[in-house]
C-alpha cells in the first residue's frame, strides 16, 4: 500500500475523532434551538464556565476568592481540600442546572414571543456576562484539567497498524475516550427524548407551544430542562477540550467551530449535528493533508466555513433539517 | 333550600346527566377597548354535550379560551367542581382534567400519530426524573399503561392505519380526528372542542358527529363544543348557549333555542321593530 494512502487513513481517523468533539459542541446549540428557537451564542462560554467550575471545585478553590479578599482584606484562596473528580463533576452539573434556572427566570421568561434576533442578541449579552462571572468566580489563568481520562498514544492501535501497514498510527487515547463518551451521551439524549415523559414534553414544545400547553406541559419547566441539558453537554465538551488543551479563554471559541457543523447538519437535528461534525472533522483533516501543503497550510481555520457555504447554496436547511416548503 | 344544580336527569335516549360540574359566572372579557364577552353566565353538567353557538365573531372561541385558561377574564368567576378557580395557566387547567382541541388544529406535526396521542398522557405520568432517565421501574410500567390507553383510543376513533404516520402528512379531516384522540386519551373530565367540524366536507362532518356522540356515550365524557353551523349542533347537543356580539341571547335545549326569537334574529338578521 502506498505511503500516502496509509497517512491519509491515519488523518481520516483523527479527523473523525475531532469531528466527534465538534458534534458535541453543536449538539448543545441544537438542543436549545429546537425547543425554544433561541440560537444560543453563549454555548461556547458555557463550556468554558463549566470547565472552570469543575477545575475550581476539584482544586478546592474559593469561588469569588479575589473579590472576597479585596472587600474584606483577607487572603484566602483555597479551602484546603481536594474534591474527587466524580463528585466535582456532579457538583458542576448542579451549578449548570442552577445557571439554567437563572437564565430562564431572569432573562428568557421576559422575552417569550420576541423576534429571533432579539433572543439572539440576549444570548450575546449572556455570553459576555457569563464570561465575566467565570473570571470573577475562578480567575482567568490557564488551568490544567485532569479528571482521570487516559492520555497519550494508544499502544494497541500503534502496534496493530504497525503489523498491518508497517507504520504505526498515532491515535490519542484522549480522543478515543472523548469519542466513546460523546457517543454514549448522544445515545442517551436520543433515548431520553424519544421514550420519557420529559423527552416527549421537550419534543412537544419544540413542535407547537399552544398544543403543548393544552396537554398540560409547562413551557417554563421544559425550557429550564433544555438549558440544563445544554449546560451538561457544555460541561462534557468543556472537559474534553479542557483536558486536551487546558482550560482557558480560547475554549469559548469552540462555539465558532460548531457553526459550520450546524449549517451542514441543520439547526434542528441531533443526528445532523453528529454527521455534520464528522464530515467537518474528516473534511478539514483530509483537506489540510492533501491540499494544505500546496497553499501554505493552516486551512483548518477556514475550510469548514467554505464547506458549509457550499452546502448552504444547495441545501439551505442542512443535511437533516426539515425541508423548507413554501406554499403559495 | 334544595340545591337544584346537583340534580341529575336521564335523557330520552337513556344517558345519565349529572349535576353541575362547571359554572361560568358573569364573565366579561375585554381586549383593550373591545368587549369580546359581556357578562355571560352558564353552567355545564356532568356527562352532557353542551354547545356554544353563534355567528362568526360572537365570542365563542374566546369563551372556550377562558375555560381552558388561555384568556383571563377581567370580571367574573369560573367555578369548577364546587370551587372557585384561581387564575390559571393553560397547562394547569389541562392538569385539572380539562382537555381541548383547537379551531386551527394544534398538533405536533413532526411526530407520528401515536406519539402525538401519547403526549396527551403526559399528565398521567409521575415517575421520578431518575426513573425516567434510566428507564426504570415506574417509568417503564407507566409507559406500558399509557400505550394501552392510547391504543384503545386509536381503535375507538378508527385511526389504526395511520398510527405511525407523521401528522404533518395527514389530510385535514384525519388531523382533526387525531387531535380529538390526543384530548380523549387524557381521560378528561371536560372535553372542549373548538369547531370540530370546521372546514370539513359532509361525509367528514357525519363521521365527526358520530365520534362525538360515541365518545359521550361510551366514556360519559362531558363535552363542550363550539360550532357556527346550527344544523349540526341541534342534532348533537343536550343544551345550547347562543352568543351574539359577545352577549348571551339564548340558553336551553335545542328546541327551546330554535324557537327563541332573538336567536332567529341573530341567524337570519330579521328585525322586529
Amino acid at each position: 500500500m502506498p505511503d500516502q494512502l496509509i497517512f491519509a487513513m491515519e488523518v481520516t481517523v483523527n479527523g473523525l475523532l475531532n469531528g466527534v468533539m465538534y458534534a458535541l459542541v453543536a449538539l448543545g446549540f441544537v438542543l436549545i434551538f429546537k425547543a425554544s428557537g433561541i440560537f444560543n451564542y453563549a454555548q461556547g462560554v458555557m463550556a468554558l464556565f463549566a470547565a472552570m467550575t469543575l477545575v475550581g471545585i476539584q482544586d478546592g478553590r474559593v469561588p469569588f476568592g479575589h473579590l472576597i479578599n479585596e472587600i474584606f482584606g483577607t487572603d484566602i484562596h483555597y479551602f484546603g481540600w481536594e474534591v474527587p473528580a466524580i463528585l466535582a463533576i456532579l457538583l458542576t452539573v448542579v451549578v449548570m442546572i442552577a445557571f439554567a434556572w437563572f437564565v430562564q427566570r431572569f432573562i428568557f421568561r421576559y422575552l417569550v414571543g420576541q423576534e429571533p434576533i432579539i433572543l439572539f442578541m440576549a444570548t450575546i449579552g449572556l455570553a459576555y456576562f457569563l464570561e465575566g462571572v467565570s473570571d470573577l468566580m475562578w480567575g482567568s489563568e490557564i488551568r490544567n484539567l485532569d479528571v482521570g481520562l487516559p492520555q497519550g498514544i494508544n499502544d494497541a492501535i500503534d502496534r496493530a497498524t504497525f503489523d498491518i501497514f508497517g507504520y504505526g498510527f498515532f491515535i490519542d487515547n484522549l480522543d478515543i475516550a472523548a469519542a466513546i463518551i460523546a457517543a454514549i451521551l448522544v445515545a442517551g439524549l436520543i433515548a431520553y427524548s424519544q421514550y420519557t415523559k420529559n423527552g416527549r414534553a421537550m419534543r412537544a414544545v419544540a413542535d407547537d407551544h399552544q398544543a403543548a400547553l393544552s396537554v398540560g406541559i409547562s413551557l417554563n419547566y421544559v425550557w429550564i430542562l433544555v438549558w440544563s441539558l445544554a449546560g451538561i453537554v457544555a460541561l462534557v465538551a468543556g472537559i474534553m477540550w479542557g483536558a486536551k488543551s487546558g482550560v482557558q479563554f480560547s475554549l469559548s471559541l469552540i462555539a465558532l467551530k460548531a457553526l459550520p457543523v450546524l449549517m451542514l447538519g441543520g439547526f434542528t437535528s441531533i443526528p445532523g449535528a453528529i454527521v455534520g461534525g464528522l464530515i467537518i472533522g474528516v473534511g478539514e483533516a483530509l483537506f489540510e493533508f492533501s491540499i494544505g501543503p500546496l497553499i501554505g497550510g493552516a486551512t483548518e481555520n477556514w475550510f469548514a466555513y467554505v464547506l458549509a457555504l457550499v452546502f448552504l447554496v444547495f441545501r439551505p436547511q442542512g443535511l437533516f433539517g426539515e425541508k423548507i416548503i413554501e406554499r403559495v | 333550600m334544595k340545591d337544584l344544580s346537583q340534580d341529575g336527569y336521564t335523557t330520552e335516549d337513556g344517558r345519565k346527566i349529572g349535576g353541575v360540574v362547571m359554572e361560568m359566572r358573569n364573565i366579561t372579557l375585554r381586549f383593550g377597548g373591545v368587549v369580546a364577552i359581556k357578562d355571560i353566565s352558564f353552567d355545564i353538567r356532568e356527562g352532557e354535550i353542551r354547545a356554544i353557538i353563534g355567528p362568526n365573531g360572537a365570542g365563542k372561541s374566546s369563551m372556550l379560551n377562558v375555560i381552558s385558561g388561555f384568556y383571563h377574564p377581567q370580571e367574573g368567576e369560573v367555578w369548577y367542581r364546587g370551587e372557585r378557580r384561581k387564575p390559571m395557566k393553560p397547562y394547569q387547567v389541562a392538569r385539572q382534567g380539562i382537555a381541548r382541541t383547537f379551531q386551527n388544529i394544534a398538533l405536533f406535526d413532526g411526530m407520528s400519530v401515536l406519539d402525538n396521542i401519547m403526549t396527551g398522557r403526559i399528565n398521567q405520568m409521575s415517575a421520578s426524573f431518575f426513573d425516567q432517565a434510566f428507564w426504570w421501574g415506574k417509568a417503564q410500567r407507566e409507559e406500558v399503561e399509557n400505550r394501552e390507553k392510547a391504543e384503545e383510543i386509536i381503535d375507538f376513533l378508527e385511526i389504526q392505519h395511520i398510527r405511525k404516520t407523521p401528522v404533518g402528512r395527514l389530510p385535514y379531516g384525519l388531523k382533526k380526528r387525531v387531535e380529538l384522540a390526543r384530548a380523549l386519551v387524557a381521560e378528561p373530565s371536560i372535553l372542549l372542542l373548538d369547531e370540530p367540524m370546521a372546514g370539513m366536507n359532509v361525509e367528514e362532518k357525519e363521521d365527526m358527529s358520530r365520534f362525538i356522540l360515541d365518545v359521550n356515550d361510551e366514556f360519559g365524557t362531558t363535552t363542550v363544543l363550539i360550532e357556527h353551523d346550527m344544523g349540526v349542533v341541534m342534532d348533537l347537543s343536550d343544551r345550547v348557549v347562543v352568543m351574539d356580539y359577545g352577549q348571551k341571547i339564548g340558553d336551553g335545549t335545542p328546541d327551546e333555542v330554535r324557537n327563541n326569537p332573538q336567536v332567529i334574529d341573530a341567524y337570519l338578521g330579521v328585525s322586529h321593530d
